[in-house]
């Protein structure tokens, strides 16, 4: 049948299944919009304020769902919007897939209105990209970008399509999944034979066996591999306790006994002190970033590295492996698990439960409204159950410390690239992929502004998403590096803007509420989580003088912590 | 640090070069040389990138290589058992005083005067690195104008080659990235 390339663009969005799309019209994506307009029955188009907004909504939305997520912008302006969000995907490998308009063939290279070589721009932060100039390539094309962002290690993938492509006619062939992945990969056998992995598991098994003290290190590759099941039979028959990457938290239960918490800069002394001390670190889908090791060479020192990853290229990156194992994380660790021995490791585990009863996180409980008595309220209301989203500083981090993520894909934040203003359209997207769960973005002030125009399409859609505003006037992160390491020169981080947060949210459409003391946390949340279809913002008033502890002093080693 | 010869086989469109220096730049890997130029199957181009760097570097090398959807293969050639050259043309200063002086070093290097005029001569060479640094370093007291070289390209040695043909189709390659 012959179609156009708008029509064959939402076709073949048809045959990937995508159901939902997030975006922002322009002149190079008429035709586009016009076919979306003719489809809206089959495909939902969700219009955000800004193209970045739809972009973190694409991407919020393929990390609560495990599907890929869709965004749409126009050439110039409002495809170079989206490379922030992009960025934010490639650096946490969430499956996206982007689709800029661009200028008609004629007039490329030109300089011509809203023309920029976002191909050109986006090559370091895609997994892939393309340019279609001819229709006969398109379809081929879109099922290919769906394959590759979701296959292997996922990540996002742009499509640019020339005006002229969108309008011009072409036979369409529809595609069916069937026998091969997405209409464009592999036959299951195929598949089959390319899941192969070089890996000695008998030798992992063993340095494994002979390990007195081993320390699994889950990253967020876990929760992407669905291997979280895989992780804690692992670490109950051979009790290993386990650790999380900021991108790992909800890969293993926060709730476990095994758990030791978050590693790293802001890792729990628990988790810091055992990797320290430990003489195997099992580390799985995580890729060992300096926000995890901090000083390289004392990392670990005492341990050999198991390395268990899909991409090879984290293999020996960034820290030395003993042993590793490329592939499906899943396979290999059952094919681990099943042979390890099972061991009971009581004086290991013992040290580990005396380090968690001797260090718990911890807080001032003095009646002063705390952002970690806040997230702690968050998570007994919630019964642990919402999907967190963050902004990034020390709303993340709280966020991070005092939830209890139990399953993957609860905790929604920028890892790898720390975006600030990331956590409203995260939500936004989280909540429609999943809106049987309450959905929380932490936030602070400093992020919170930067995207808060999201509030007005949480609003349009009806999104009872719940904005938990962590508010003290400060960009509080870096303000605490500046008193712990800046000898307290506070340069440009008191912001102190007369902004007026209940009515902001008010004046979107949205509930805005005031939080100033410890006793009304727990009614505001409850109107909050009771809302159905409006978005809720709490606007909680802390002091500026907040910390994130525990916290690594820049260039030390992991267990060199100041608490307080 | 040592030098390694790659020769990289990369789908010939456009853009995939860009995306190969791209990577070398952002990753902060060095290029000694980088020559480009299409294979027995015009759907293939045949990078040769000459790189210095110790085992880490050429190890990161290809495997960030091996993860662009473009590239086919990656082979890295043993300089001991392969044939490598470069060609350069330079162009040195030359008088009647110094020509014939100069037309015997273009002898001895078995090289080639491809240009002349009243006071420079051209000279084309194709050889190994060391090769053409030589002449260069012989002609450097006459002055040299200006020198431009192509990079260097290697082929294995013997029977040996890096078939195009068996590479696996493309679905399949991206499917291991």
């Amino acid at each position: 049948m012959k179609l156009t390339g708008s029509e064959i663009l939402v076709e073949c969005l048809l045959e990937q299944g995508v159901d939902t799309v997030f975006g922002f019209p322009g002149g190079a994506v008429l035709n586009i919009y016009d076919a979306l307009y003719k489809n809206s029955g089959r495909i939902r188009h969700i219009l955000t304020s800004h193209e970045q907004g739809a972009a973190h909504a694409a991407d919020g939305y393929a990390r609560a769902s495990g599907k890929t997520g869709v965004c749409i912008a126009t050439s110039g302006p409002g495809a170079t919007n989206l490379v922030t969000g992009i960025a934010t995907a490639y650096m946490d490998s969430v499956p996206l897939v982007a689709f800029t308009g661009q200028v008609a063939t004629s007039l490329l290279g030109k300089d011509s209105f809203q023309e920029v070589d976002i191909r050109g721009i986006t090559m370091p932060i895609t997994k892939h990209n393309y340019i279609v100039k001819d229709i006969s390539e398109l379809a081929g094309v879109i099922r290919e970008a769906f394959y590759i962002a979701k296959e292997g290690r996922p990540g996002p993938v742009l499509v640019d399509i020339c005006k002229d492509v969108t309008a011009a006619a072409a036979e369409y062939e529809p595609v069916r999944a069937e026998n091969t992945v997405l209409g464009i990969g592999l036959s299951e056998a195929e598949e089959a034979g390319i899941a192969e992995y070089s890996s000695d598991i008998a030798a992992i098994a063993a340095m494994i066996n002979k390990s007195a003290k081993p320390v699994i290190l889950s990253g967020g590759g876990v929760s992407i591999a669905g291997a979280c099941d895989e992780v804690r039979a692992l670490s109950e028959k051979a009790s290993i306790p386990v650790a999380t990457t900021l991108m790992g938290l909800g890969s293993f239960p926060g709730t476990h006994s095994c758990f030791t918490g978050l590693l790293g800069m802001h890792g729990s002394r628990t988790s810091n002190m055992a990797v320290s001390e430990a003489d195997l670190i099992i580390a799985v889908g995580a890729r060992f970033s300096d926000r995890v090791m901090s000083k390289v060479s004392e990392f670990a020192a005492r341990a050999e590295i198991i390395h268990i990853d899909i991409d090879a290229a984290e293999i020996g990156k960034n820290i030395r492996a003993d042993l590793a194992a490329v592939g499906n994380i899943r396979k290999i660790l059952r094919e681990v698990e099943a042979a390890v021995e099972k061991k009971d490791r009581s004086g290991w585990i013992g040290k580990i439960s005396e380090w968690k009863r001797d260090f718990p996180l911890k807080y001032e409980k003095d009646g002063v409204l705390r952002p970690q008595y806040i997230v702690e309220r968050i998570y007994e209301l919630t019964k642990g159950d919402a999907i967190i989203t963050t902004e990034v500083g020390q709303n993340q981090l709280w966020a991070a410390q005092y939830y209890k993520y139990t399953r993957p894909r609860q905790f929604i934040s920028s890892g790898g690239l720390g975006t600030m203003g990331y956590g409203l359209g995260a939500a936004i997207g989280a909540r429609i992929a999943r809106p049987d769960k309450t959905v929380i973005d932490i936030a602070g002030d400093g992020s919170f502004r930067m995207n808060c125009i999201e509030l007005a399409t949480a609003v349009e859609y009806r999104l009872p998403v719940v904005i938990a505003l962590l508010n003290n006037s400060v960009l509080g992160m870096v303000r605490q590096w500046q008193d712990l390491f800046y000898d307290k020169r506070y340069s440009s981080t008191t912001i102190d803007r007369a902004t007026d947060f209940k009515a902001l949210a008010e004046a979107y459409g949205a509930v805005g509420i005031n939080v100033t003391g410890i006793d009304e946390v727990d009614d505001a949340l409850m109107v909050a989580f009771a809302s159905k279809d409006k978005p809720v913002l709490i606007n909680f008033i802390i002091d500026r003088d907040e910390k994130v502890f525990p916290i690594v002093p820049p260039g030390a080693a992991i267990d060199n912590l100041i608490e307080e | 640090m040592s030098k390694h010869i790659l020769a990289v086989l990369v789908e010939n469109h456009a853009g995939v070069l860009s995306r190969v220096s791209g990577l070398f730049s952002r990753r902060g890997f060095n290029i000694d040389s980088l020559a480009v130029g299409v294979t027995e199957d015009p759907a293939v181009s045949r990078i040769t990138i000459v790189v210095e760097g110790d085992e880490y570097i050429i190890e990161q090398v290809g495997k960030q290589l091996n993860k662009l959807i473009d590239v086919i293969k990656i082979r890295e050639i043993d300089k001991g058992d392969s044939v490598s050259r470069e060609l350069a043309l330079i162009k040195v200063a030359a008088d009647t005083a110094s020509r014939s002086e100069i037309l015997q070093l273009v002898e001895i290097f078995r090289a080639k005067i491809v240009d002349v005029s009243a006071n420079t001569l051209t000279i084309e060479i194709s050889g190994s690195l060391d090769k053409v640094k030589a002449l260069e370093d012989m002609l450097n007291p006459f002055g040299i104008r200006e020198i431009a070289r192509t990079g260097m390209i290697a082929l294995e040695r013997g029977s040996k080659y890096i078939s195009v043909a068996d590479n696996a189709a493309r679905h399949k390659r991206i499917a291991a990235k």
